[in-house]
């Protein structure tokens, strides 16, 4: 695990270098509903950016802290459940707030049974933590079912959103409107995650992860440096749940279960725990995927999961790792040596690995499509899934993509080694 | 009376079963400090595996066949994954296994779909053994109870009798001294998968025609197998079994009784509120044992590890 | 942060694609359905059943309108209320008119409650919500709105069938209830308590207990306490893997009364009870496949057999909903103005496929039918389930079950 100071830039001095990222991230949240306009993209995109306040919430356990947590959806859960029920105490009209203000109270209530569960669950690391994480997600998960009273049961919580005071006219009748407060959200939890990071506890998290003992030495509890960060990332899930509440209006045992708690760990680890825009890569991918893919394939968690698993075997560091990977390369100036060797690379393997899903999609259409419906689209071109050739054509494609791969290879590596080698002894 | 004795029985059943699972996996930690996620989805291939099988050579060859080729694709992943993924730590480790837990219930999907799969008891034992005061007590059972009786002999012969299990118990604690008496580690640690996920394998054969053959099989039984190993102790064979039979009996029992939690409040002294459904609590009012019945367990395990991290006859920390 | 660019862009390309494949002047559905994780089966056969409906009974005889055809356009929703949202917005901006889906309440649930938002605040692009399974009761009840219509006959009408039948039967006077811990499951048990004790006042409830939904590995400690409670009949509402586990585990340890079921057939069950269920397993549904009731129903399952013959026909409500569909748009005369085809559909009559008439209350939007109890056997089956050579015969008929059944419903009409 690579520890982020070394890349990212350090905060204390405000220098342009540190802004800049923020100052763009801005911009972007800023520009995007210009540039997609339809309510699908905005929906998509409001999701994107509770996943990223999630993963991130997420990382300050897995990636500053080293706790492994099967169990975080229930902060997440638990602090959308109490927004829905202000929500609905706003419309009883028992409650005047403003809806902006809703994702505080749901990270207060993160908070509340972080500090709870941290009390005795932090005490280790390694697999006690992670086990009484499953544990406690579990029991909670259970719940749900069981005290309909608060949790709805298995239909869940409905509420609406419309009823709160109105922020300078503003009533969050359409997606758009949320988008911007989900994303002053994100600016702001992002932002306050980072500095928590710089902070002397998110520092001490970082030894505490790398060699408790040696902490402990230095006069610092692990135990309690463990049980802030704790603290901290169930607040933040919990601003995650409020704005799950704010943008669905509903809440169900599904953003408690061990499926969320699994996915987010899955999104936190394919970003990169190492460093930390990892989590925000992984979250924008993931959804991208779950939504997009899904809608053009229905083996779109085949895919994942052996997206995931090649992750895990080959780029442990995830998207974040690799892509920093090329810092050294970028620095000295030698990155455009690359460029090259990776179009001669990674074209042709990613034009083999797109047979390959080509074949996996023939197969699947010829063993579950209805008879005598041959007919498939793959591509945007329309085959025979049952006549020999589009197989050929497919199998041909694949095995070229991968030779071609395979040979180009070498070349790769050294231009790699050019680009990296004596950057720093020159 | 009758129904005590009943229950024994079936706990005992659904006990042991969970122990042919908790073995694999208690004997994969203790050797390699993996937890391995997709210990569960060796026994849905397992099952998955024999039911093909049967179609051709019946449910015998089923049980011969299948754990061999669950187990040598057990000591693959080992191999070509896990062997590549350890040296960057536990954590990537664990999130390895995780990920081929999602995968090969996916990939059981390609291949055998989505709906359940006609996998059924053998004629030979579809009758009744015996019955208990109108329960029968299906002949099936009472096999499945030897299947996993003889298993537990066989590993405990193993590991305390031969000169493998001598260098396997050597390996737990000393890997790198075992290594260089001339060991070859690797190997002792690929066998060990190999024949932890083939246990699971066997488990998923004879589990299959009662417990039922589909995708969601491995999920239902993942994260119970862990919460067994937790409380038994991690790497203590004989904490598997005994955590594993004590969460077979919690969970008979608990579905067996309805205990109503009315009635425990009351002898508490609480008393019902009038309106019960206006009452926040009404859920705690009408909550009955079977309700909580499959949650006990992970109870039981936080309570474990807040108390006493090593499990119940665990002997180093967990 | 850098790489969110050239992702967004592959997003909206993907969208863009995704509306312009379906730029056809069709008429579109738009399925929301589980067809990917453990429910997918059902989903997968219930989109096959939709799409040969469409094909079948309404584009091969012209279409609607003098012509526009319907397309049935599938969207995975995981069966998770959140992802089931995402979709139904993704549909509404391919500018899709009608959202059908049927598996889970608690989708339903959400779905209803987002369209009746979604109507409210945008009332340009209206929909209407086909609900074609989902049986909660609520739904025409409290939770009732002018944009949602029921296919299927609910919990509650189901149950006043199946007891009207078993209160035929005299030597039933022991009833067990068993079901999932969820709204559906509590929904059936409360409908059972009620009917039995007005229809059936000598028959004792031994028992009334639910289980946690899903969770259940062994079903034998349940079996263990239905038999020893001397039960003569057993009801449940189980589905899926839970009804299987049940099911089996009650018939394998000594049971041999009958057990009625909701859901006991198709997707891998029927083949996967087979001989063990025969004599036993009954289940109160709306369609009625053996023996056929007539030469146009026998002539559909046959070729929808041959289309696909590793499909069941096991929801005929979704002829019901494509036929009532495109009535209710040709008598509306447009396929945009969902408010004017909502008002087709309240109160229509139809003749049904699978015998008798429909009758859509225009109360509570739920669509009044023929429920039959089925038996589970391999005699005299001509259609069966799971090629199994076994599936369901109509052994009992109510007609217009729960005609003048009540409906809490107070319906805000526009």
């Amino acid at each position: 695990m690579t520890d982020q100071t070394q890349n990212a830039p350090r905060f204390g001095g405000m220098n342009t270098a540190a802004v800049a990222p923020w100052v763009i991230a801005a911009a972007f949240l800023l520009v995007m509903p210009f540039i997609f306009t339809s309510n699908s993209a905005i929906t998509i995109m409001n999701q994107m950016s509770i996943t990223i306040i999630f993963a991130l919430s997420y990382n300050m356990l897995l990636g500053q802290g080293g706790m492994l947590s099967f169990g975080h959806a229930v902060y997440m859960g638990v602090g959308g459940f109490f927004c829905v029920h202000i929500m609905n105490m706003v419309e009883d009209g028992g409650l005047p707030l403003p809806l902006p203000l809703l994702p505080l109270f749901g990270g207060l209530f993160g908070l509340g049974l972080a500090t709870i569960v941290g009390a005795f669950s932090t005490r280790k690391a390694g697999t006690v933590f992670a086990m009484i994480s499953l544990g406690v997600g579990e029991l909670i998960a259970a719940c749900s079912v069981i005290v309909v009273a608060f949790f709805g049961g298995e239909e869940g919580v409905s509420g609406d959103r419309t009823y709160g005071l109105p922020v300078f006219g503003v009533e969050f009748l359409q997606q758009i409107e949320v988008y911007y407060l989900i994303a002053f959200w994100l600016m702001l939890s992002a932002l306050l995650m980072y500095l928590f990071s710089r902070t002397p506890v998110g520092r001490m998290a970082n030894a505490v992860r790398d060699n408790p003992e040696r902490a402990e030495f230095l006069g610092y509890s692990a135990r309690w440096v463990r049980f802030y960060s704790f603290c901290a990332a169930g607040f933040f899930a919990g601003i995650a749940g409020g704005l799950f509440a704010i943008n669905y209006e509903i809440l169900t045992e599904e953003n408690l279960n061990l499926t969320q708690s699994g996915a987010i760990l899955l999104i936190t680890f394919l970003g990169g725990i190492g460093f930390f825009f990892g989590p925000i890569l992984g979250a924008i991918v993931f959804t991208l995927l779950q939504t997009v893919l899904s809608l053009q394939t229905e083996l779109w968690q085949l895919y994942l999961g052996a997206l995931f698993v090649a992750t895990v075997m080959y780029f442990p560091g995830g998207l974040a790792g690799l892509l920093m990977m090329h810092a050294p390369a970028l620095r000295s100036g030698r990155a455009g040596r690359l460029v090259l060797p990776y179009i001669k690379t990674l074209g042709p393997a990613l034009i083999g690995v797109l047979a390959l899903a080509g074949l996996i999609e023939m197969t699947f259409h010829l063993r579950h499509a209805s008879l005598g419906d041959h007919h498939m689209t793959l591509f945007w071109v329309d085959l025979d899934s049952h006549s020999l050739v589009p197989w050929l054509v497919f199998a041909a494609i694949m095995a070229a993509g991968f030779a071609v791969m395979r040979r180009n290879l070498p070349e790769l590596l050294s231009a790699w080694h050019s680009a990296n080698a004596t950057g720093d002894r020159s | 009376m009758d129904l005590i004795l009943v229950n024994l029985i079936d706990g005992l059943v659904t006990g042991l079963l969970l122990f042919m699972l908790s073995a694999g996996l208690t004997l994969i930690f203790s050797m390699m400090g993996v937890l391995n996620f997709a210990h569960a989805s060796f026994y849905m291939l397992g099952a998955y595996f024999a039911y093909q099988i049967s179609l051709f050579f019946g449910f015998w060859m089923g049980l011969l066949i299948a754990p061999v080729i669950v187990g040598v694709m057990g000591a693959g992943v080992e191999r070509y994954g896990l062997r590549r993924v350890h040296q960057y730590g536990h954590v990537p480790e664990l999130i390895f296994t995780f990920g081929l837990a999602l995968l090969i219930e996916e990939l059981v999907q390609f291949l055998w779909g989505k709906n359940q799969m006609p996998y059924a008891v053998p004629e030979v034992l579809h009758f009744t053994a015996f019955s208990i005061a109108g329960n029968s007590i299906p002949a099936y059972k009472i096999f499945m109870i030897f299947v996993s009786l003889a298993i537990f002999m066989a590993l405990l012969f193993v590991l305390t009798r031969t000169r493998v299990g001598m260098i396997i118990q050597a390996a737990l604690s000393y890997p790198k001294t075992v290594e260089a008496l001339g060991h070859n580690v690797p190997l002792v640690f690929m066998g060990v998968f190999g024949v932890g996920t083939a246990l699971a394998g066997v488990a998923g054969v004879i589990a299959g025609p009662v417990l039922g053959t589909f995708p969601g099989m491995a999920f239902l039984l993942g994260s119970i197998v862990f919460v067994t190993i937790v409380i038994g102790g991690l790497g203590s064979l004989w904490g598997a079994l005994v955590a594993s039979l004590l969460i077979g009996w919690l969970t008979t029992f608990a579905a067996s009784y309805n205990v109503a939690f009315a009635d425990i409040l009351t002898w508490i002294g609480f008393t019902m509120p009038a309106d019960l459904d206006d009452s926040m609590w009404r859920d705690l009012w009408t909550l009955t044992m079977p309700q909580i019945g499959p949650i006990l367990p992970y109870l039981l395990m936080v309570l474990i590890l807040v108390f006493r991290p090593h499990g119940l006859l665990g002997k180093r920390e967990a | 942060m850098f790489k969110k660019s050239k992702l967004g862009i592959s997003t909206a390309l993907a969208l863009v694609i995704g509306a312009s494949a379906a730029m056809a002047d069709n008429i579109k559905i738009a399925f929301i359905d589980p067809l990917s994780g453990p429910f997918a089966g059902t989903g997968a056969n219930g989109l096959n059943q939709f799409e040969f409906a469409a094909e079948t009974l309404v584009n091969a005889k012209g279409g609607v309108l003098g012509g526009d055809k319907f397309e049935i356009v599938a969207f995975d929703n995981k069966i998770s209320p959140k992802e089931s949202l995402i979709q139904l917005q993704v549909a509404i901006d391919q500018g899709i008119r009608f959202i059908a889906q049927g598996n889970s309440s608690g989708v339903a649930n959400a779905l209803t409650d987002a369209i009746e938002k979604h109507n409210k605040r945008n009332p340009d692009d209206r929909v209407l919500f086909l609900n074609y399974s989902a049986v909660d009761p609520a739904l025409t009840n409290e939770k009732c709105n002018f944009w949602h219509f029921r296919f299927d006959a609910n919990a509650d009408l189901k149950m006043d069938a199946l007891t009207d039948i078993m209160a035929q039967d005299k030597s039933i006077d022991k009833v067990y209830i068993i079901g999932q811990d969820y709204s559906f499951g509590k929904a059936v048990a409360a409908a059972a308590v009620r009917d039995l004790g007005n229809k059936m006042p000598n028959a004792e409830i031994v028992g009334n207990e639910l289980h946690p939904i899903g969770k259940v590995k062994d079903f034998t400690p349940y079996a263990r306490k239905i038999v020893a409670s001397g039960a003569n009949a057993v009801i449940t509402g189980n589905w899926g893997a839970d009804m299987l586990g049940l099911g089996k585990a009650v018939l394998e340890n000594g049971y041999t009364g009958p057990i009625y079921t909701y859901y006991a057939a198709a997707d891998g069950i029927t083949a996967a009870f087979g001989e063990t269920g025969k004599g036993s397993l009954r289940l109160v549904s709306e369609g009625q496949l053996n023996p056929p009731v007539s030469d146009r129903a026998a002539e559909y399952v046959k070729a929808f057999k041959a289309k696909y013959p590793d499909g069941n026909v096991s929801q005929s409500r979704i002829t019901n909903t494509i036929e009532m569909l495109a009535k209710a748009i040709d008598g509306a005369g447009t396929a945009t103005d969902v408010v004017a085809i909502a008002k087709q559909l309240e109160g229509m009559e139809h003749e049904n496929l699978w015998g008798g008439m429909l009758k859509m209350r225009a109360e509570d939007h739920q669509v009044i039918q023929d429920v039959h109890v089925l038996a589970h056997t391999n005699e005299g089956v001509t259609f069966d389930y799971d090629n199994s050579g076994y599936g369901l015969i109509a052994e009992n008929t109510v007609k217009m079950a729960g005609m003048d059944s009540p409906t809490s419903c107070k319906m805000k009409r526009p």
